[in-house]
């Protein structure tokens, strides 16, 4: 064999994509032009993080729900956060700091345009429904610092002992009857009115129903979705400015014909470079993706065959599929639950058993922890985590290094070297297993 | 395959500073070990690698022949010594003609043209001078810091070209510059000839020189050698692995990550292994392993390569010493420098940062040392810790104070641990290539093309 330097690579092709998320397009276009023409419609902007956001309380006042999450995500997968993060480091922010926070502060200070090139409205209010992320309570000091505005902030207590208990939601639902509430009504001048919010519960929860049925297809072999990168598509509307409206409820309802036309024809998981061919490995993947080189992340599982059967990252803003829905019948109660119950705000031995009980629901191969340099929430703690699923499911793990939106973190050799070598490491294992068996 | 044929298994461990190689036969024993530059052309440098480890490979038939024919007489061991140095001085002759018909090519058209006639009186005489004292740099007993044709050719040539160009008042840059141009060239091509008639020659010249040595008939040495060159050295099965595994057109199935052929290699030297510490030029790896040698877990050095090889090279040469120079001047301090900080960008200005505070070049050098292996440990401890036995792979591991520092903090942290090191540690990778290589093929691999 002559040892000769491969051929340069093509060219990538258009990224391919389903139906459901051309569908998803089309409702952020709608979604970013009602944020951006808000100065002329007199609407107004209610600014709030993806973990525990209210979106049918804050809709049932006619506010617009604006997330810099969100944001700084389309950022991310346009390849311009790179320059907001430079830009608020330049103004001050530290290397260190979440760069969710800093795309977004850089973005502010570059014409804080949407991804419709048109600019951001001012928020009218900033509500700080989940404080399970500290980020977030500084990161709203600062853009009340720039705007001025109203603030509310929704205390919600950790789930130190792993369980919700009856104080803990009797200090919620206080909190937004005397506090959240009453500032929503004085910002939008509209009435609370508590039967609209049931309305809008019940379609939450018919929608949470759909997506928890299309994330528990990955049960099947082969998967006919990815729980991590496509999981990303499917949870957008729910955990964004959807959830509680008719285009929600329509999209999922959609969304579930989809995969199931999908795992009737027994296909795999569509990926940006086509279908995914042959299922090889199986995985459950914990913390959040890169979103700067997004596909490149994806191209490097799609080309080894591997399919992410479940994720903790779709779980950040709510997690349904052990059974929680947004129920009419407790309206304030329920949104209490949500709020504590999301993904971060669980403590670590319950994310460790939703990871145990992943991996072997879905019958996956190991589990992978991609962990995020300027994110403690998700980071702290995951070594450990890793450690104990590894002993209790007896399955492999591995542990990759990127960041969200900052593209000075993501090194592709380096993750993909570790990638291959957990692949590899599974195949040696099957290997093993087989010689022994 | 012929009658006259040896299954073989071929490793590649293509590293960002050196490539290496492991020939192994079907009994996983090795056969056959070569190791040059990367120089970012992998593909050369796996090629040359691989002649390398043949070469090798042809030393250690030729040894287990002669053995079974009685030994020599208990000589065995000096004449494969006269006769290795014999092989090398021929294929540092060759490699210097090449040298001299590449340097003398550049003459004709070009920027030499003018000085053609003084430029070829120089080269011509540093030429003569080189290949009077090759035979000196091959002597029993005679050390040389490298066993690369261009560390060897390279120093001695600047000492003969000068002194030839000032002989005959003549620009010395330009003599250089017209070797620089040829060396490349040179290095990138493994030494043409007959592999088997460059072992013709040398033993030839081991018979002709020292009867003593050979304690037998020549003849039957002769055909001793003779049968062993006639036996063909197929190249059965070949797996590659280490940073440029990418850029060869291996597919798959020929190709496995480092981690895995180190943490198999590391079992292969010591079976009972179970947590493997790799210090390779830009990567410093974690790696445990179970009692087959299967990895269980790894964890590596992220986006950053501080407290890797590369660190010590960049510190050697602010020092302008030579890397193996490092580890002897660190254990001469008595009182190690308290350093934090591993970056290898930092690594300059560190060093003359505490040298301007007046501190001692061996402390300096100590306490390096002892930052990057407090960097590894840190990622062994996130890979899962030490388990007996514990095995140190890569480059560093030749470097006897990154030895000791480790061999105290692994005590401090883990207590009684037994450390293994392998004086052909830096084979590691490669031998776990090569034996995933033998084991593909037992299991039913097909080869991709043939040798």
């Amino acid at each position: 064999m002559n040892a000769t330097t491969a051929a340069p690579r093509a060219p990538a092709k258009d990224a391919e994509k389903d139906a459901s998320m051309q569908k998803q397009k089309a409702m952020m276009a709608a979604h970013y032009d009602r944020l951006t023409d808000a100065p002329q419609s007199g609407a107004k902007v209610c600014s709030t993080f993806v973990p525990g956001n209210l979106n049918e309380l804050i809709s049932c006042f006619g506010l617009l729900n604006n997330l810099p999450e969100v944001n700084a995500i389309q950022n991310g997968l346009r390849r311009v956060s790179g320059q907001f993060v430079l830009e608020a480091e330049k103004i001050g922010h530290s290397e260190d700091v979440c760069t969710y926070v800093k795309s977004d502060i850089g973005m502010m200070a570059k014409g804080n345009l949407a991804p419709n090139g048109k600019k951001f409205p001012n928020p009218d209010v900033l509500l700080l429904s989940y404080t399970g992320c500290f980020t977030f309570m500084k990161w709203f000091e600062l853009l009340r610092e720039q705007y001025d505005c109203e603030t509310i902030m929704l205390h919600t207590p950790y789930m130190a002992d792993g369980k919700i208990t009856p104080n803990m939601l009797e200090y919620m639902v206080k909190q937004l009857k005397e506090e959240v509430i009453p500032k929503l009504e004085r910002v939008s001048g509209v009435k609370f009115d508590i039967d609209q919010l049931r309305e809008r519960l019940k379609k939450s929860a018919q929608a949470e129903e759909d997506l928890v049925h299309v994330l528990q297809t990955a049960r099947n072999r082969p998967s006919p979705i990815d729980a991590y990168f496509g999981g990303i598509y499917y949870i957008g509307p729910i955990f964004g400015a959807f959830r509680g409206t008719d285009d929600a409820v329509e999209y999922y309802r959609f969304l579930r014909e989809e995969i199931d036309a999908r795992l009737a024809a027994g296909l795999g998981p569509v990926t940006p470079e086509g279908n995914l061919a042959k299922e090889k490995y199986r995985l459950v993947v914990e913390g959040p993706p890169n979103y700067t080189n997004f596909r490149q992340f994806w191209k490097m599982f799609y080309d080894e065959g591997a399919v992410v059967v479940a994720s903790s990252y779709t779980k950040v803003g709510g997690v349904y599929d052990f059974g929680f829905r947004h129920d009419p019948d407790r309206p304030l109660e329920t949104l209490a639950e949500y709020c504590l119950g999301v993904y971060t705000n669980r403590n670590l031995p319950m994310r460790i058993d939703m990871l145990v009980n992943y991996l072997e629901d879905y019958s996956a191969d190991g589990l992978l922890i991609n962990s995020i340099k300027s994110c403690n929430s998700f980071s702290a703690g995951q070594l450990l985590m890793m450690r104990e699923v590894e002993k209790r499911s007896g399955k492999p793990a591995a542990f990759i290094e990127s960041d969200l939106v900052d593209p000075r973190y993501f090194s592709a050799a380096n993750i993909k070297n570790r990638l291959e070598s957990y692949f590899q490491m599974i195949e040696q294992r099957r290997a093993g297993a087989r010689s022994v068996a | 395959m012929s009658p006259a044929a040896m299954k073989t298994f071929v490793g590649i461990d293509l590293g960002s500073t050196t490539t290496k190689s492991v020939v192994l036969d079907d009994s996983s024993q090795v056969i056959g070990r070569g190791i040059t530059n990367s120089r970012s052309n992998y593909g050369t440098a796996a090629r040359v690698a691989g002649e390398e480890a043949r070469v090798d490979a042809r030393f250690t038939l030729f040894r287990r022949a002669l053995t079974h024919a009685g030994g020599l007489g208990g000589h065995l061991r000096e004449f494969m010594a006269a006769l290795e140095r014999s092989f090398r001085l021929e294929q540092f002759t060759e490699q210097l003609g090449d040298l001299e018909r590449t340097c003398l090519g550049q003459l004709k058209g070009g920027r030499f043209t003018e000085l053609e006639v003084p430029l070829r009186e120089a080269l011509g005489e540093a030429f003569r001078r080189l290949r009077a004292e090759a035979p000196s740099l091959y002597a029993p007993g005679a050390k040389r810091k490298s066993d690369f044709f261009r560390d060897i050719a390279g120093s001695r040539f600047y000492t003969h070209a000068e002194a030839a160009a000032r002989e005959i008042n003549f620009p010395y840059e330009v003599v250089l510059n017209c070797y620089d141009k040829s060396i490349l060239e040179v290095e990138n091509r493994p030494p043409s000839g007959n592999l088997s008639d460059h072992f013709r020659c040398a033993l030839a010249r081991v018979l002709a020189v020292d009867q003593a040595v050979v304690g037998q008939a020549a003849s039957e040495v002769q055909s001793i050698i003779e049968d062993s060159l006639a036996l063909e050295l197929e190249e059965t099965y070949l797996v590659g692995t280490g940073y440029g595994r990418v850029t060869l057109p291996f597919s798959k199935e020929h190709i496995r990550s480092e981690i895995l052929c180190h943490g198999l290699g590391a079992h292969l030297m010591y079976p009972r292994t179970r947590t493997v510490l790799d210090i390779g030029g830009q990567d410093t790896k974690g790696i445990q392993i179970d009692e087959h040698g299967i990895v269980t877990s790894f964890q590596m050095n992220d986006r950053c390569a501080a407290g890797c090889g590369r660190y010590l090279g960049y510190i050697a040469d602010e020092m302008n010493i030579g890397l193996h120079e490092l580890g002897p001047m660190a254990m001469k301090s008595e009182r190690p420098a308290r350093i934090n900080s591993t970056c290898t960008v930092f690594a300059g200005a560190e060093l003359r940062d505490r040298l301007s505070l007046g501190e001692k070049r061996e402390d300096i050098v100590a306490g390096l040392h002892r930052a990057i292996i407090l960097r590894a440990i840190s990622i062994i401890s996130r890979s899962g810790g030490v388990t007996d036995e514990f095995t140190f792979t890569g480059g560093v591991a030749k470097n006897e104070a990154a030895v000791r520092e480790l061999r105290k903090v692994i005590h401090e942290n883990y207590g009684d641990v037994s450390i293994n090191i392998n004086p052909d540690s830096i084979y590691t990778g490669a031998l776990g290539a090569a034996e995933f290589a033998r084991r593909a093929y037992e299991g039913g691999a097909i080869p991709e093309a043939g040798p």
